[in-house]
């Protein structure tokens, strides 16, 4: 029973954790980023290179995979999504093609390839990231054995919801990007420089992708491909929670992990999946606006 | 359906250019023609290049070219150099259909090397039934099929299981097991022929589980093989999730000295890519290792090395065969008096070659190939070490979980006996 219940909850920091750039930058900005888990696969590369490159394991790559990212955000936005802000359906499309130039980058290495020069750990092959020997195994809890690499993504997945909330709710940042997810033209009007607080919010959230990225490294292949089917999880959270909700994003994580854990250990991982889906279905038709919506003016 | 316009305007336009021509033969009728019209012969080479399969592909259809490459090197099939056309099929059965049907239909090509998946191999087959073309299929495969416009160079059910099943119940000593496999044709025939097999040889399966192809959420399923009593798990798990799977197993504190997992489909190129401390101890029943120890795989990997320019490459099961059967396709077409795709077929059947993995034999009847089972340990290096293997290559029986057997085949050179199916 603990057990279970303790991988519904890792599931749902696994989901969380991919939802959480993507609930920033989706509620915040009215960007659908479907590059999104391209930066997660960039993430998980930093930790391969940095692995390969500075010796470093996944405890030091976090923070250098967080600045990478976060520095490939503010590019994208700069460059692209700056351009299309309010045009939804714009941004979707375009991020897409984001999407594929980075994979074509990473599957290419840079384009070097093309003069013969391969770097190490780049490339279409599979990479792998091996986790340091405190995060292998188990501990045992009041009988459950206690898989420890999935403590360690609860945990950093718990520090970043709480990281992100402190920013949100305790800064004049976070307020000025509250202001902007109710209504973007009365925050201008009120003096809020809305361009440089969305390309921050934009940085940050794919900062947190590229934590995500880390923390798949350690239980996932490392491939190009990775990102794509994480994009379509991510937003399964963000929509039942409810957009621009950061509660709604951490409780729609820990009830759609639950539901997952719970179903697959009583009958099997594929009516899991099923049931989730049917779940949140239920609950766009219940409450088209998600479990947290915001009150509109 | 109809035809549209633009395909009829394109279908008569290249009619037309071809009555002009004077209506060629379709098929290189005899070699000295052959060798008058450029000396070339043309064959398809159909993996993926892109797409989430491309990392296995890409591997086979280097070792298919690497093979083209050395026969020419040699000189050619009867004094023709082989001309490869490498399409690409993009992870898609769609796309797949697509490009053999360009390949057989536009480049009118005799044969075409390809497929790792079923789900390929299956969007393929319709062109080369209709157009009576020929397709050398390189991969282990659930059997089940009785194509004679396809030639299988990989292993079958029985090949990969009639000697583990008894082997993990009688020398490991483990009688419960857990099948574990991805959701889709292969993993869900390769559980029935073990059911069989395990009952025979006097253990029970006391699970049959399955995930989605590509899923990397193993929790579940792992706490459930630790919860269920079971002493052996039996994978058929395959791609990516292998990775995942195999972690999950390890950080959930199961280790393959008291529970190990024996594997139909983890290869040397899974193991690379999770790491083979994650491995070490587990089972593999593959015909062939890059770790076999004779000179003429040390120089098949050698060669395999210098070929794709990486001096860490991995060969594996599919692709050895992916290089082999060109050989084997070679010696048909040097038997054969015409270059057409019936009469390379009636050539291929009965070929042999001395592949990497040992003696291959091409089955006269069901057009699948006769290949040497064995089994492997995970080392810490990431290669399996050889630890059982039959004396001989065995008979492939694709219909063995219908209750084929080498007295009593289901599919003959005459097509498949439907009235022995019990489905």
């Amino acid at each position: 029973m603990l057990e279970v219940l303790f991988i519904g909850l890792s599931v749902g920091s696994i989901l969380l954790l991919v939802a959480l750039g993507l609930a920033i930058t989706y509620g915040a900005m009215g960007v659908i980023n479907m590059a999104h888990g391209e930066l997660v696969m960039i993430g998980a590369y930093v930790t391969v290179l940095s692995g390969i490159w500075l010796g470093a394991n996944i405890f030091v790559a976090i923070p250098i995979a967080f600045i990478v990212t976060a520095l490939l955000g503010l590019l994208i936005e700069h460059v692209v999504v700056r351009r299309l802000y309010g045009r939804l359906l714009d941004t979707l499309l375009a991020t897409w093609g984001i999407a594929i130039l980075i994979q074509q980058a990473v599957r290419l290495e840079l384009a070097l390839s093309f003069f013969g020069i391969h770097i190490q750990g780049l490339g279409p092959g599979l990479q792998n990231v091996s986790v340091p020997a405190i995060l292998q195994g188990t501990f045992v809890i009041g009988g459950a054995e206690i898989n420890r690499y999935r403590t360690f993504i609860i945990f950093v997945t718990a520090v970043l919801a709480f990281v992100t909330w402190l920013i949100m709710y305790r800064t004049a940042i976070g307020m000025q990007v509250r202001a902007i997810i109710r209504n973007p033209k009365m925050a201008a009007a009120c003096g809020i420089n809305v361009a440089r607080i969305n390309a921050l919010t934009f940085a940050f959230g794919s900062g947190l992708a590229g934590i995500a990225g880390v923390m798949m490294s350690g239980f996932k292949t490392v491939f190009p491909d990775m990102g794509t089917s994480m994009v379509v999880d991510g937003f399964l959270v963000v929509v039942m929670g409810g957009v621009g909700s950061l509660l709604g994003s951490v409780l729609s994580a820990g009830i759609l992990g639950e539901i997952n854990g719970f179903v697959a250990a009583a009958t099997n991982d594929i009516l899991a999946r099923a049931v989730v889906f049917g779940v949140v279905i239920l609950i766009i038709i219940l409450k088209p606006k998600g479990l947290f919506a915001l009150k509109g003016r | 359906m109809g035809i549209s316009r633009r395909t009829l305007v394109k279908n008569a336009a290249a009619f037309g250019a071809f009555a002009g021509a004077g209506l060629p033969h379709i098929w290189i009728k005899n070699a000295d023609l052959a060798r008058a019209a450029g000396g070339e012969i043309k064959v398809g080479v159909l993996f993926s290049l892109t797409g989430g399969l491309s990392i296995v592909e890409k591997s086979l259809h280097d070792a298919t070219m690497m093979a083209i490459s050395e026969i020419n090197a040699a000189g050619g099939v009867k004094g023709m150099k082989i001309s490869a056309i490498a399409e690409d099929g993009a992870s898609d059965p769609k796309t797949y259909n697509e490009k053999a049907s360009k390949l057989v239909i536009q480049d009118r090509v005799p044969t075409v090397f390809g497929s790792y998946t079923s789900a390929s191999r299956k969007a393929v087959l319709p062109v080369f039934e209709k157009r009576n073309n020929l397709y050398f299929y390189p991969t282990y495969y659930e059997g089940f099929e009785c194509s004679k416009n396809v030639v299988y160079t990989g292993a079958v059910p029985n090949q990969q299981l009639s000697n583990f099943i008894p082997w993990i119940v009688k020398t490991l000593g483990k009688k419960k097991f857990f099948i574990v496999g991805s959701n889709y044709i292969y993993p869900r025939e390769m559980a029935k022929v073990s059911k069989i097999l395990i009952e025979k040889s006097g253990g029970e399966w006391i699970a049959d589980e399955y995930l989605e192809l590509g899923h990397s959420e193993w929790g579940s399923m792992v706490n459930k093989i630790k919860g269920s009593g079971c002493d052996v798990v039996l994978s058929n798990v395959v791609g990516d999730s292998v990775v995942a799977f195999y972690r999950e197993y390890k950080n959930q504190g199961l280790t393959h000295d008291k529970l190990p997992i024996c594997a139909t489909v983890t290869s040397e190129i899974e193991i690379a890519a999770m790491g083979p401390e994650y491995a070490v101890g587990s089972y593999t029943s593959f015909p062939y290792f890059q770790a076999i120890d004779t000179d003429r795989n040390k120089a098949f990997v050698e060669r395999y090395r210098a070929f794709v320019k990486d001096p860490k490459a991995v060969t594996h099961h599919a692709l050895e065969s992916s290089y082999f059967q060109v050989f084997l396709w070679k010696q048909a077409v040097e038997k054969a008096t015409e270059v057409t795709p019936v009469a390379i077929r009636e050539a291929v059947k009965g070929q042999e070659f001395d592949a990497p993995n040992g003696h291959v034999k091409i089955d006269p009847d069901n057009l699948h190939t006769y290949l040497t089972p064995r089994i492997a340990q995970w080392q810490a290096n990431g290669q399996g070490k050889i630890i059982d293997a039959y004396k001989e290559p065995t008979i492939p029986l694709p219909y063995v979980a219908y209750g084929e057997t080498e007295s009593n085949l289901f599919c003959t050179g005459k097509g498949l006996d439907t009235a022995k199916l019990k489905i």
